[in-house]
C-alpha cells in the first residue's frame, strides 16, 4: 500500500515538471489540473484501503545517510492520506474550470503538483527528516502558490509573513524532533518512539510540537499568517492551504503528541484544551470583524482548529486519567471535525472564487443580491454556511456534538486544572457555534441576498460546470456525513484503537443508524431520521398550505414600513451587520471605538461615523517583535562597513572566546 | 410499536394544536391586568385562518429563498417540539435528538428566519436579522450552558431520561439547577422575543427584532411563520416543565396530560404577569441581561465540575 501511495507522490512531482512546460501552452491546465485530480482520487483510493488494514513500511535510500527515508502507511496516516486525497481531488476538479481565469498560469502550474505532493508526503513520513523535507516542501510550493498575484497590493507582504512563520514552524519543529532523537539521534520515528524521554524532555517537546505544528494549523497567537496568506492564493489554492494544509499541520500535532510521545501527562489535556478554546473564539471573532470574504474564512479556519484542538485536549486529559474510551471519544469529534472542516471550508472557499470571477469583488460589501444571478453557486455556499455554522441535519453538528459529549463524559477528573479548563471549554465551544451561525449570516446574507450595491455584482454570472460539479460534490458530501455519521465513526476505530488503545462502539450496527457515544440511555443522535422528519414535515406543511390555503402571489415593491428606499446603499453592510455583536464583545477584545461627528445645524457637511478596530495580538506580540528585530539590525548595520583589519580581529575575537568556553567547560 | 407511534403522532398533533391557543392566553392575561376585555384566546386561530386565506404579496426582489423559510422554519421548529417530551415520556422517537440537538435545530430555525430577513434588502430586514444573531450569540451559549448543568445531574443528554431522572430520583435542592432555572427563564424570554428583550405586541418601533424579520412575510408564509413562534413558545414552556417540574410525567397518559396543561396555563399567567411588571429594555441592555444567563449557568456547570468526585 505504501508503495502505492509513494507512486502517486512521485507522479505528482512528475506532473510538475510536465506543469512547467505545459503552462506554455494555453490549454495546459488541463493536462496539470486533469492529471493531478487522477493521481489524488487514485491515492484516496488506496487511503480508503489502507484504513482497516495493518501499517505497511518501506525503507528507501535517500535522505540522511545512516538512517534512510523511512515511510509508513498507518491507520492514522491513511486517515490523514483520506483528507488530502479528497481535498486535492476537489481542488483539481474545480480547477479546471476556475484555473481559465488565471493570468498568469505559469505561476500556478508548475507548483500546484508540488505542492500536493508535498501534503501527501508530510502524512506518509516516518523518520525526521523526510517529515521536515515534506513540511518544507509543502510551505516553500505553498508559498511560491501564494507569491503567484504577487503584484497586487498586500500579496508581497502576505508572502513575507508566511514565510517568516513557515521558518519558525520549521525549525520549532526541529528542535522538537532534536529533543525526541536524543543525543543518539533516533531520527525514525520508530526509534523515537521505543525511546522514553524523561518528563522534561517530554514536556518540552510536546510544547515545541504545539508551537510548531500548531503555527502551521493556525492556533491564536500564531495565527496572524494565515488570513494574509490564505486570501493571497488563487481560490483553489486558498481552499487546499485551509482545508487541507492546517490538516496535515494537526497530522504533525496528533502524530508527536499521541503516537511518538507516549503516555501525556494532564497538564498537557489543560494546556491544549486552552489554547483551543482560546483560538476557537478569537478566530471566530476576528471572522467576524472581516468583511473580505477570503479573510473571513481564513480567519474561520483559526476557530474550526480551536474546535479541532478542543477534542485533541480531552483526549490527551482522558488519555492521561487512564480512560481510554473516553479519549478515543475525544479524539473521533476532533478528527471528525478535521474531515467536516476539509469539506465544507473547500466548499466555501470555492464559492467565494467563483464570485471572484463572477465579479472580480472579494469584499462583501460591494456585492448583494447573487442568489438571482448565480443560484447554483449561491446553493451549494449556503449549504457549507449551514454546516460549519454547526446546525443540524449537516455534518458540522455532529463533531461538535460529538465534542460536547465528550465534555460531559467525566466531570469528575481528580486534577483542578482539568475541572476548571473542560466546562470552560464547554462554554467557549458554545460561544464559538453561536457566533459562527451570525457570522454565516453576515456572509451569505451580505453576499448573496438583497439588492446588487455594485454593478459588478448586479451584472455576475454563473460559473462554469466544472467548478458547480466540485461545489455539488462537496455539499453532497456535507449532507452525507451529516445524516450518515455512524460510517465515518466507524472509519475513525482502527485510528483511535492505535492512538488511545480503544475506539467508539461500532455505530453501522445501532438501530436506525443512530450514532450512540457511549449507550444509548446517556446519549444518541440520529442525523438521517432528523433530516427525514424535517423533510416530511415541511412537504406535509407545504401539502396541507397548497390544499387549504389561498393560492394568489402578487410581486409588488417592498413594504419596509412603508418607507422603502430604491437605493441599495440603504441595506445593511457587512461592518453595520456586526456592529451589535461589535459592541458586546468587540470593546473588551479589540478595544473598537466609535467616533461620530455630527455638523451643527446649519452646516451641510456630512455626519461622519469612525469605526476603529485594534487587533490585540499583533499589536501586543507581533509589533513588539518586528520592532526589536529592526532595531537590533539597525544596530548591526554599522558590522557592515568595517575595515578589514576590524574583521580580521573580530574573527580572532570570537576564536578565543569560543577556545575560553572550551577550556572553562571542562 | 403501534402504540408508540400512535403517542407520538398525538404529540405531534397535540402541541400544533395548542401553540395557538398558549399565545392567546397570554395576550389574555395580559390585557386583562391592563383593564382591558382583550380578545378571546383562540384569536391566534382566527388569524391563521385570516392569513391563510389572503393572497401573497412577494417583494419584487424576493428569492427562492424567501419563499422556502417559512416552511423550513416551521418545519424546524415542529420537529423539536416533537422531541420534547410534553405529556409523557420515552416517545418513541424521542432517542433521534437529544437536548443539544433540540438547541441546535431551533439555531438552524433562526438561521433560515435571519437570512430571509435579509433577502430582500430592507434596512428593517437588516436590522432585524443582526440584533436576533446578536441576541443568539448569547442566548444560546446559555441555553447550552444549562443542557450541560442538566446532563451532568442526570448523566444523560436525553430529554426523556433526563425528565425520568428528575421525576424519579431523589435529586433535591440543587444550587446548579437553581442557578439553571433562572438562566432558562432568560433564555425562553429573550428566544421567544418577550419582554424585556423584545415586544411581540409593538410594530414600527425601532427596538424590535423578531417583527422586523417578518415584516415583508404576508398571507400563508405569515402564517406558518406565526405558527412557528406560537409552537417555539409551547415548546420552551415545555422543557422548563420537564425539566425543572417533572410531576405527573410518571403516572400514565391521562395523569400526564392533564398537568401538563396545568403547567401551561400557569406559565401563561405568570408570563402575562412578568410581561406587565417590567418595562423593555435598551437593546445594548440585553448584553447584560442575556450576559448575566450565560454566567449563571456557566457558574451551575463549573459547580457541577468542582463538586464531581469529592
Amino acid at each position: 500500500m505504501i508503495a502505492l501511495a509513494l507512486t502517486c507522490i512521485v507522479l505528482l512531482l512528475c506532473l510538475a515538471v510536465a506543469g512547467a512546460f505545459a503552462a506554455l501552452s494555453p490549454s495546459g491546465r488541463h493536462i496539470v489540473y486533469g492529471g493531478a485530480l487522477a493521481i489524488s482520487a487514485a491515492s484516496l483510493l488506496v487511503a480508503l484501503f489502507s484504513l482497516g488494514a495493518a501499517p505497511s513500511v518501506v525503507t528507501l535510500p535517500l535522505g540522511l545517510p545512516w538512517t534512510g527515508a523511512h515511510f509508513r502507511l498507518d491507520p492514522l496516516a491513511a486517515f490523514f492520506l483520506v483528507v488530502v486525497g479528497l481535498g486535492s481531488a476537489g481542488s483539481s476538479l474545480y480547477a479546471l474550470g476556475h484555473g481559465r481565469y488565471e493570468h498568469e498560469p505559469q505561476r500556478v502550474l508548475p507548483f500546484y503538483p508540488v505542492f500536493l505532493a508535498g501534503l501527501n508526503l508530510v502524512v506518509v513520513a516516518d523518520d525526521a527528516f523526510s517529515f521536515l523535507f515534506a513540511w518544507e516542501l509543502m510551505s516553500l510550493a505553498s508559498w511560491a502558490l501564494v507569491m503567484s498575484h504577487h503584484r497586487e497590493t498586500g500579496n508581497a507582504h502576505a508572502g513575507y509573513v508566511y514565510i517568516i512563520m513557515a521558518s519558525f514552524s520549521g525549525l520549532a519543529l526541529l528542535l522538537c524532533f532534536g529533543l525526541l532523537a536524543g543525543p543518539t539521534g533516533g531520527y525514525s520515528f520508530d526509534a523515537m518512539r521505543a525511546a522514553h524521554p524523561t518528563p522534561g524532555i517530554a514536556a518540552l517537546a510536546l510544547v515545541l510540537a504545539l508551537i510548531g505544528a500548531g503555527s502551521k494549523a493556525g492556533i491564536v497567537p500564531l495565527h496572524a499568517w494565515l488570513p494574509l496568506a490564505h486570501p493571497a492564493a488563487p481560490s483553489h489554492v486558498s481552499a487546499l492551504m485551509s482545508g487541507v494544509m492546517t490538516k496535515v499541520a494537526v497530522y504533525g500535532f496528533v502524530r508527536i503528541a499521541f503516537d511518538l510521545l507516549g503516555p501525556p501527562a494532564w497538564w498537557s489535556g489543560t494546556m491544549v484544551l486552552a489554547v483551543g478554546g482560546v483560538t476557537a473564539v478569537l478566530g471566530v471573532l476576528y471572522a467576524l470583524m472581516e468583511h473580505d470574504l477570503k479573510r473571513l474564512l481564513a480567519y474561520h479556519t483559526v476557530e474550526n482548529i480551536g474546535i479541532i484542538f478542543i477534542g485533541l485536549g480531552l483526549a490527551l486529559a482522558f488519555g492521561a486519567n487512564q480512560l481510554p474510551v473516553a479519549a478515543a471519544l475525544g479524539l473521533t469529534a476532533a478528527l471528525f471535525h478535521v474531515f467536516n472542516h476539509s469539506v465544507f471550508k473547500s466548499l466555501l472557499f470555492f464559492g467565494t472564487g467563483a464570485v471572484l470571477t463572477a465579479t472580480g469583488e472579494r469584499d462583501m460589501d460591494h456585492l448583494g443580491g447573487l442568489i438571482h444571478r448565480m443560484p447554483k453557486t449561491a446553493f451549494a455556499f449556503l449549504v457549507g454556511c449551514v454546516a460549519i455554522s454547526a446546525l443540524p441535519p449537516l455534518n458540522g453538528f455532529v463533531s461538535e456534538w460529538l465534542t460536547f459529549q465528550a465534555i460531559l463524559l467525566h466531570p469528575d477528573l481528580p486534577q483542578w486544572g482539568l475541572k476548571l479548563a473542560i466546562p470552560a471549554d464547554g462554554a467557549l465551544l458554545a460561544l464559538s457555534a453561536a457566533l459562527a451561525a451570525a457570522c454565516f449570516v453576515k456572509a451569505f446574507g451580505v453576499t448573496f441576498l438583497g439588492r446588487p450595491r455594485t454593478r459588478a455584482a448586479a451584472d455576475a454570472r454563473e460559473v462554469d460546470s466544472f467548478s458547480l460539479a466540485a461545489m455539488f460534490g462537496f455539499a453532497a458530501l456535507c449532507l452525507l456525513a451529516g445524516i450518515l455519521p455512524g460510517a465515518v465513526i466507524d472509519l475513525l476505530a482502527p485510528v483511535t484503537q492505535m492512538l488511545t488503545g480503544a475506539s467508539m462502539p461500532t455505530q453501522l450496527d445501532v438501530a436506525w443508524l443512530s450514532i450512540v457515544p457511549v449507550e444509548s440511555a446517556r446519549s444518541s443522535y440520529n442525523g438521517l431520521l432528523v433530516f427525514l422528519f424535517i423533510a416530511l414535515s415541511a412537504s406535509l406543511a407545504a401539502l396541507v398550505v397548497r390544499r387549504f390555503a389561498a393560492h394568489g402571489q402578487r410581486r409588488a415593491p417592498a413594504w419596509d414600513c412603508g418607507f422603502p428606499d430604491p437605493r441599495p446603499e440603504t441595506q445593511y453592510t457587512g461592518a453595520s451587520f456586526a456592529q451589535p455583536i461589535r459592541r458586546v464583545f468587540g470593546a473588551v477584545v479589540f478595544r473598537t471605538r466609535e467616533t461620530v461627528t455630527m455638523p451643527p445645524p446649519g452646516d451641510i457637511a456630512p455626519a461622519r461615523i469612525e469605526k476603529h478596530i485594534s487587533d490585540p495580538i499583533w499589536d501586543t506580540l507581533y509589533a513588539p517583535v518586528a520592532g526589536a528585530v529592526w532595531h537590533l539590525s539597525l544596530l548591526l548595520n554599522h558590522l557592515q562597513f568595517l575595515t578589514i583589519r576590524r574583521y580580521l580581529g573580530f574573527v580572532f575575537a570570537a576564536l578565543v572566546i569560543l577556545l575560553l568556553v572550551l577550556a572553562l567547560w571542562q | 410499536m403501534i402504540q408508540g407511534l400512535f403517542v407520538q403522532g398525538a404529540q405531534m398533533a397535540l402541541v400544533l394544536l395548542l401553540a395557538p391557543l398558549l399565545t392567546g392566553l397570554v395576550r389574555k392575561v395580559k390585557a386583562r391586568l391592563q383593564r382591558r376585555r382583550g380578545p378571546s384566546p383562540i384569536q391566534p386561530y382566527l388569524d391563521l385562518k385570516r392569513l391563510l386565506g389572503k393572497e401573497v404579496v412577494l417583494a419584487e426582489n424576493a428569492s427562492w429563498l424567501f419563499r422556502v423559510a417559512p416552511y423550513v422554519i416551521f418545519a424546524v421548529t415542529w420537529v423539536a417540539a416533537a422531541l420534547v417530551p410534553t405529556f409523557a415520556t420515552g416517545l418513541l422517537f424521542s432517542w433521534s435528538g437529544d437536548l443539544i440537538a433540540i438547541t441546535a435545530l431551533l439555531g438552524s430555525a433562526r438561521f433560515v428566519q435571519a437570512l430571509a430577513a435579509m433577502d430582500i434588502g430592507t434596512s428593517f430586514g437588516g436590522i432585524g436579522a443582526s440584533r436576533e444573531v446578536m441576541i443568539a450569540s448569547l442566548a444560546e451559549p446559555a441555553m447550552l450552558m444549562i443542557v450541560l448543568s442538566v446532563a451532568l445531574v442526570a448523566g444523560s443528554t436525553q430529554l426523556s431520561t433526563v425528565a425520568d431522572y428528575m421525576a424519579f430520583s431523589a435529586v433535591g435542592l440543587r444550587v446548579s439547577l437553581a442557578l439553571g432555572l433562572v438562566a432558562f427563564i432568560i433564555v425562553a424570554l429573550a428566544e421567544n422575543a418577550r419582554i424585556p428583550v423584545d415586544n411581540p405586541a409593538t410594530h414600527l418601533e425601532l427596538t424590535m427584532v423578531h417583527e422586523a424579520m417578518v415584516l415583508e412575510y404576508s398571507g400563508r408564509h405569515l402564517a406558518l411563520i406565526e405558527l412557528a413562534a406560537s409552537l417555539k413558545l409551547l415548546l420552551y414552556v415545555s422543557v422548563i416543565a420537564c425539566l425543572f417540574f417533572p410531576f405527573g410525567l410518571a403516572g400514565g397518559y391521562a395523569l400526564g396530560l392533564a398537568t401538563w396543561l396545568v403547567k401551561l396555563a400557569v406559565a401563561c399567567v405568570l408570563l402575562g404577569v412578568f410581561e406587565m411588571s417590567i418595562a423593555k429594555m435598551r437593546v445594548f441592555r440585553v448584553p447584560n441581561f442575556l450576559g448575566a444567563a450565560l454566567m449563571l449557568s456557566l457558574l451551575g456547570v463549573l459547580l457541577l465540575f468542582v463538586s464531581g468526585g469529592m
